[in-house]
């Protein structure tokens, strides 16, 4: 029992923040009005299972809260109680603690008790405000059917009429045959003064035991109570307890409260609750005394999958809801053991590549295994980059999926409505990128709905659905990723931004085009907002966003029309670590230039030189003057050809213009991994990464931008 | 194994191992844990507008490395580059860097008290980055007492003197 449980501490965290994550998916997606079963459940595992671990390891706070959440959501899934808004914002606000209290823990800090109690307060309040009503009613038949050993459920039958309804010609023989036939009956109590009690051991709905009694008495005078018989023995608690060893503690007070709590024959549907929490922890005891986590996982998932089978006696999938909590496929594996795998491939491509130089002076014909053996290898090869590089992509849902909560929390926080749309969340790109995507995106989303959709009633007096639309969507476009978000608000003000722009000093053209205008509102500190609110305003938020996009080596469109709505568009390179690239020579030295900037290359004539007084040479392409950028001139090398006319101009387009790049010769088109030259040495002007060439040397990777730049 | 038992009987000892390098007539010593591998000049790529000892970026199994010529920088020795030149890769915690030195010599062990604290002249680093000389005793060929110039090359090749890092890296 002294194995060390910490080694599973971050195992536990980990799993408990995807847990979580999944919670706060599914909550914000309850439909309050039509509750998905399936759904609750999943809520409930999640609950469930975080519960589970921070009771083995002693995490006793987070228990705690998750105790509470779950009582909650433990009725709601028995549809004893019917979810309401105040519930869900309790349960986010308690998933929002939880998170917190596992930063602490992580972190070994002390946790807010204040915000914990506080909210397990209110979850227990809402828990039991129907806790009267409803033992007063004939409850509602749990939907629970069959046991999880696979024995059936029993039905307990108490009938308590006003009169004696024996004396007056009913005929308790009849009743006990009635009942026989749908299944073994024990009769418990004779009957006496027309009181009877009977239980019955059948899978059958309510409403065939109701039509048994329909001639014996008045519906409300006999109670159908569903009971899992032999667990629920109050006996059994001492079998129970063999299992508790401390470290189970939290999880045996559970059920200990749900037995004090729900008592023997308390007529209500919370028996099989009782029941399940006994099951369940009974599996963890046990499991824990084994110290070994996995299985404890096992037993929670088949301890959730169990109650998942025990709830469906409705025409629900249960194979759906089974196949969620399965199997888990996917391993967790550090980012830099990723890296390092592409690292590695990387290298393999290059020995290859050398090896193939070496061997190319062997006889075709003689060695012919040699060069099938080495065309084999080359194919391998590249499937396993390929293969390698995919690990590093993610579905961009990634960063979509804390949305729904950030529009949530922001329109209650400005009582406006809107409505969250998310398209193409299946998009993948690098891992990289999402990491970095995630803040400008929620600057842009925050943005869109301070001040981009109207508040309702400005926009029912424009004639505009109440309800505004964000959409978010994620696309491929050829080489890159197009991320959108769309509103249907107010759109951009030109005469607005123009005024502000004056008023702050933004040099401006004197008849600025719309796209210039809407650019405006990348501009630091530049904010129409009329006043500061604490979620946008400031003016910091666009400059953020348009910083980040442009270290992703992306760019930003932006379309508006006023009443209708704003589009911004961030299109961004599929991934940080490849790179389409053409490899040109400039003396002894290679270089590789982005090929989606590339517009053109040409082998100019002498007549479409000129030169500029002062600002160097031009070339006219088709009425189009270009400055001339020698690379040779800019990197300091010794070129073979000094004359333009004899080697080749690349025009490439920078957001600058475009520029005729000077260069010696092109060599090829190639897929190259992008590597920093700042993780050992340092920024290079002009340059914007390196990589390793076919023959094991370092190129270096052109920075059109500031290329142009040092051109300017 | 016995290399196992050497460093135990090493760090008891409390001696430190170094290597030493020779650049011009000087002979130089740093700590060898700080090396991480010794090998030829080749395939050195060009940056532009970068100070001429800086030589350019190679790429060590995957990760890009800036060299650097000691020769150069220090403006001794002989600058040629043929099969016998020699690049010490250097592994200073979190950065790599590759130094071209005139001849890489010998391994040796050096008591802490075997350290002597540097005059204020005398050798072509800047006294800041020395850690003190040495007094190398007779080989068995019978060669005559040495001196090592014990460098902190880390504190060297991180100074702002050689230029490898950003600005910003420094400050913080």
């Amino acid at each position: 029992m002294s194995v060390d449980l910490s080694q599973f501490h971050q195992v536990f965290i980990d799993e408990a923040y995807e847990h979580l994550a999944t919670m706060e998916n599914l909550l914000l997606a309850v439909d309050l009005d039509d509750p998905n079963l399936d759904d609750l459940n999943a809520i409930f595992r999640a609950a469930h299972s975080i519960k589970g671990g921070a009771g083995t390891f002693g995490f006793t706070d987070i228990a705690d809260l998750t105790h509470a959440l779950e009582t909650l959501l433990d009725r709601l899934r028995k549809q004893e109680l019917e979810p309401t808004d105040e519930m869900i914002e309790a349960f986010l606000q308690a998933s929002d603690l939880l998170g917190r209290l596992l930063d602490a823990h992580q972190q070994g800090e002390e946790s807010d008790q204040e915000a914990i109690q506080a909210n397990k307060a209110e979850l227990i309040r809402l828990a039991e405000a129907d806790q009267e009503v409803a033992a007063d009613q004939p409850s509602e038949p749990p939907l629970a059917s069959a046991s999880p050993q696979g024995g059936e459920g029993h039905w307990l039958i108490q009938l308590h009429p006003k009169e004696d309804v024996f004396a007056k010609g009913a005929s308790h023989e009849a009743i006990n045959e009635d009942l026989k036939a749908l299944g073994p009956l024990e009769i418990l109590q004779q009957p006496a003064e027309g009181k009877a009690s009977w239980r019955l051991q059948a899978d059958v709905g309510r409403e065939q035991l109701e039509e048994i009694f329909a001639w014996v008495c008045e519906p409300q005078e006999v109670t159908f109570s569903r009971e899992e018989a032999p667990l629920a023995e109050p006996s059994d608690d001492d079998g129970f307890g063999f299992f508790v060893d401390e470290k189970d503690l939290p999880a045996a007070q559970d059920a200990v409260e749900a037995d004090q709590g729900f008592g023997f024959f308390v007529d209500t549907a919370d028996l099989p609750a009782a029941k399940e929490q006994q099951e369940a922890d009974q599996g963890y005891g046990f499991f824990v005394d084994e110290q070994e986590l996995p299985i404890k996982q096992a037993a929670d998932e088949k301890a959730s999958a169990g109650s998942v089978s025990r709830e469906v006696s409705k025409p629900t999938s249960p194979a759906k809801a089974q196949s969620k909590t399965s199997v888990d496929t996917s391993i967790r594996v550090g980012v830099e053991k990723v890296d390092q795998l592409i690292n590695l491939v990387g290298e393999l491509v290059i020995t290859r590549s050398m090896l193939a130089q070496s061997l190319s002076v062997l006889d075709p014909i003689e060695h012919e295994n040699i060069h099938n053996g080495l065309a084999n290898l080359e194919r391998n090869s590249r499937d396993l980059q390929e293969a390698v590089m995919s690990i590093r992509m993610l579905p961009i849902n990634f960063v979509f999926g804390r949305f729904p909560r950030v529009v949530r929390d922001l329109t209650k926080k400005m009582h406006k409505k809107v409505k969250l749309k998310l398209v193409g969340e299946e998009t993948e790109l690098d891992k990289g990128l999402i990491e970095k995507l995630s803040d400008p995106l929620t600057h842009l989303v925050r943005n869109s709905i301070d001040h981009g959709i109207e508040s309702p009633e400005e926009r029912v007096a424009a004639g505009k659905p109440e309800e505004g639309t964000i959409t978010l969507s994620a696309s491929h476009q050829g080489g890159s990723i197009l991320v959108e978000i769309h509103d249907d608000g107010a759109g951009l003000n030109r005469e607005k931004l123009l005024a502000k722009a004056q008023e702050k000093g933004v040099p401006l053209s004197d008849n600025p085009t719309d796209k210039e205008v809407w650019q405006l509102i990348f501009a630091a500190g530049f904010s129409t907002a009329k006043e500061v609110t604490d979620v946008s305003g400031r003016g910091v938020g666009m400059d953020v966003v348009s910083r980040n996009i442009s270290e992703m080596k992306g760019q930003i469109e932006i379309d508006s029309v006023e009443g209708e709505g704003t589009r911004i568009g961030l299109r961004l390179p599929l991934t940080l670590a490849i790179l389409d690239g053409m490899s040109l020579r400039v003396g002894d030295e290679v270089f590789i230039l982005p090929l989606t900037r590339i517009l053109e290359s040409l082998q100019p004539d002498k007549s479409q030189l000129k030169t500029v007084a002062g600002k160097g040479r031009v070339v006219h392409i088709r009425g189009e003057y270009l400055p001339l950028v020698p690379l040779y001139k800019v990197f300091n090398l010794e070129p073979r050809v000094t004359k333009p006319e004899q080697g080749i101009l690349v025009v490439v387009e920078s957001i600058h213009g475009k520029l005729a790049l000077f260069v010696d010769e092109l060599i090829a088109q190639d897929q190259v991994v992008i590597k920093s030259l700042e993780t050992h040495y340092r920024k290079v002007e002009g340059i914007s990464g390196a990589t390793i060439m076919g023959d094991g040397r370092v190129a270096l990777i052109i920075d059109i931008e500031r290329l142009a730049k040092m051109n300017a | 194994m016995s290399d196992a038992l050497d460093d135990q009987a090493l760090v008891n000892s409390g001696q430190q191992e170094f290597l030493t390098f020779t650049l011009g007539e000087e002979e130089y010593a740093i700590d060898i844990l700080k090396v991480q591998e010794i090998r030829g000049y080749d395939g050195v790529t060009r940056i532009a507008n970068t100070p001429s000892y800086i030589k350019g970026v190679i790429n060590m199994r995957g990760v890009i490395v800036p060299v650097v010529d000691m020769r150069i920088k220090f403006n001794v020795g002989e600058v040629v580059y043929d099969q016998f030149t020699v690049m010490i890769i250097l592994n200073l915690g979190e950065r790599i860097v590759g130094m071209v030195v005139d001849g890489v010599s010998d391994v040796i062990a050096l008591d802490p008290e075997q350290i002597r604290p540097a005059p204020e002249f005398g050798a072509t680093l800047d006294t800041e980055y020395l850690q003190g000389l040495a007094t190398l005793a007779k080989d068995q060929e019978g060669n005559q007492e040495r001196m090592a110039i014990v460098v902190d090359i880390e504190k060297l090749m991180t100074s702002g003197d050689m230029g490898l890092m950003d600005q910003v890296v420094q400050a913080g």
